[in-house]
């Protein structure tokens, strides 16, 4: 206890140069667990509204469909395939989908669009488009409706009431044809969907491409991605040992999460990652300099002190403890006061948000909206200042070295 | 029982373009329980001489034996052990460790020795009292006067139960009053405790006091005369 005593007093020596390092170290850890915070609920947004638009964490199809998304490539008996998953896992909203591209066509105009047929109870569990409408309403199960994504409704230069027609081919390859009515636009901010994307209900899409039942994927969200793992596994596990590919006649099942889905996000994650540590690697390394700076400095002005101390019998263990724990106090103090400085700033600035102003188009295409809320989490909070600690604690190895080679008598003639 | 024997003891210094002995071919043998200073002109080679007895310093050939054991081939860290269980050191600036009590500048070498916490502040209360520093304990260094500072060394020096004191210069910060008062203190361990002191100083009052006078020049031991000192 008296050699954590003396080396706390030994850190208020000189209170200035303590606090201007201690400081620093405050400002580093709360910039650290803001940007990281704000980085996480970002790629967090990003994911969440990347999926809910019009994909799903987890997506059960035909081995290959994401790969080559044919017609064919769909999975037999979708009604039973959704009853089977929905009653072994109750919790999980789980949405059939189908899709095709056609040539869309208005009065005016005709574009290369993809159709999507949905059954529009689920999707309003899993998808944001429902309630992206912005002008008239989802589907609502009524045949010949059709919602369309805003930027293309303005390319067709149709509106609601305006008729859609759907020109393309069909399961079986014959050709498919069908006039729908336009009973809402959605505006998702996820630009690709918003320009190329039309939503009909299944039954309509089931009875244009003649899809006989089929759907091309079985869309499952959990209520949080904290639990993608563990569904994956059970739902994977009850693949592989149900009798669900017998009953339902599909051979090939094949279960995606949305890193496989969507290989892009990751990659874009990472590297924005990767490029932000970049930074962080160079505050830290600055703030660990300066904690180098700030131990040597003691070190030095006390070597006919350490001096002293060999002569009345510390021993190098002594002494490096005494460094290491002085460190480890200052390097500690600015730990503490940085996780409270910067949780407070993330815990506001969870419930103000913070606000990207004249960022709102960047912002949409990245998914991300331009009010972003970072969360307090413990990864958040702790990865970064945690990091910086270490480094920290390894700036007090140089000086604790100089030490260990310091002869008494020379360090006792130290001025 | 020798407390101390030298043999041959050698060290010598780079001084500008000349090679200078500050220890040349020393021989000393000082039996437990003697009170010896160490006299001579600045540069004769008495700090060399103590700082060689305490293993602070390395030499260039001979050989010290304290408690027992060869200095000269211990280790850095084995060095320090002999220092904290055999050696107590007093030093003319008394260096004691600014941010500590004095009370805890004495405690702080038993923790070293990895004394209980009870058992070090018995102690050093006990010893702080002895050197007569008793209501004084809570003080800081800077709030003690030179000759108080140069006592919480004293009591620092044998807190740790030394076979030997080396003190240099003990009493050169010191007025009068207080040089005579440490060297009344320093015999009086010696007749209580029976701790042997070898003290370096050009002090008249602590060599008319001293019972064995070593004098030295040019790093030689020139004289070594046993004398009745006053009390």
């Amino acid at each position: 206890m008296l050699s954590l005593a003396l080396a706390w007093r030994n850190l208020w020596r000189h209170r200035r140069r303590t606090w201007l390092t201690v400081g620093s170290m405050i400002f580093s850890n709360l910039l650290l667990i803001f940007a990281i915070s704000l980085q996480l609920s970002t790629y967090e947004q990003m994911i969440k509204n990347s999926l809910r638009a019009f994909s799903a964490p987890l997506q059960l199809q035909k081995t290959g469909y994401n790969v080559d998304q044919k017609m064919r490539l769909a999975l037999n008996n979708g009604k039973l395939l959704v009853a089977s998953l929905s009653e072994a896992f109750p919790k999980l909203a789980i949405a059939p989908r189908a899709q095709a591209f056609v040539l869309g066509a208005s009065e005016t105009r005709s574009l290369g669009i993809a159709v999507a047929g949905v059954d529009k109870t689920a999707e309003t569990r899993l998808s944001s488009i429902p309630t992206s409408m912005l002008r008239g309403a989802y589907l609502t199960g009524r045949a010949g409706e059709v919602v369309i994504g805003e930027a293309l409704a303005r390319s067709l230069q149709i509106d609601i009431g305006d008729e859609l027609t759907l020109l393309g081919s069909g399961y079986d390859g014959s050709f498919a044809a069908a006039v729908q009515t336009v009973s809402g636009i959605f505006r998702t901010g996820v630009i690709e969907l918003d320009k190329s994307v039309v939503q009909i209900n299944w039954s309509d899409f089931d009875a244009i491409f003649f899809m006989g039942a089929r759907v091309h994927s079985i869309a499952l969200a959990p209520d949080s991605l904290n639990e993608l793992a563990r569904y994956q596994q059970s739902l994977q596990a009850f693949i592989d040992t149900s009798d669900i590919k017998t009953q339902s006649h599909n051979t090939e099942l094949e279960l995606l999460n949305w890193q496989a889905l969507h290989p892009e996000i990751k990659q874009s994650i990472e590297a924005d990652f990767a490029s932000a540590w970049f930074m962080y690697a160079v505050l830290i390394a600055l703030v660990a300099f300066s904690v180098l700076n700030t131990q040597l400095m003691s070190v030095l002005e006390r070597t006919r002190e350490f001096g002293i101390m060999m002569a009345i019998g510390c021993s190098n263990g002594v002494l490096v403890r005494l460094i290491v724990i002085e460190n480890f106090l200052l390097a500690g103090l600015g730990f503490v006061l940085g996780l409270v400085a910067g949780g407070a700033l993330v815990f506001y600035f969870s419930h103000a948000g913070l606000v990207l102003s004249g960022m709102e188009e960047a912002a949409a295409l990245y998914n991300v909206p331009s009010t972003l809320y970072p969360q307090l989490s413990p990864l958040a909070l702790l990865l970064g200042p945690s990091v910086l600690l270490l480094f920290c604690l390894l700036a007090s190895l140089y000086p604790a070295l100089r030490l260990i080679r310091l002869q008494p008598i020379m360090a006792m003639r130290a001025k | 029982m020798s407390a101390i024997q030298c043999r041959k003891l050698l060290k010598q210094f780079v001084q500008g373009e000349q090679l200078v002995r500050g220890l040349d071919e020393v021989d000393l043998e000082v039996e437990a329980g003697e009170f010896v200073c160490l006299s001579g002109p600045s540069g004769s080679g008495k700090t060399t001489l103590l700082n060689a007895l305490g293993g602070l310093d390395s030499l260039d050939a001979g050989q010290v034996q304290v408690a027992g054991q060869q200095v000269e081939q211990l280790s850095k860290n084995q060095r320090a052990k002999l220092r904290l269980t055999n050696i107590g050191f007093v030093f003319q600036a008394y260096n004691l460790i600014p941010v500590l009590s004095a009370l805890e500048n004495v405690e702080f070498v038993m923790q070293l020795q990895g004394r209980s916490k009870q058992e070090r502040r018995e102690k050093a209360l006990a010893v702080l009292a002895e050197v007569g520093l008793q209501g004084l304990e809570a003080r800081r260094p800077s709030q003690l006067s030179g000759g108080q500072q140069q006592r919480v060394a004293v009591a620092r020096a044998i807190a740790s139960e030394p076979d030997l004191v080396l003190a240099d210069e003990p009493t050169a910060n010191l007025d009068s009053a207080s040089a005579s008062q440490l060297i009344d203190l320093f015999l009086q361990l010696n007749a209580k405790h029976g701790l042997t002191f070898v003290i370096a100083t050009h002090d008249q009052r602590v060599m008319q006091r001293c019972r064995r006078l070593i004098t030295m020049q040019d790093g030689k031991i020139i004289a070594d005369v046993r004398q009745d000192a006053a009390a």
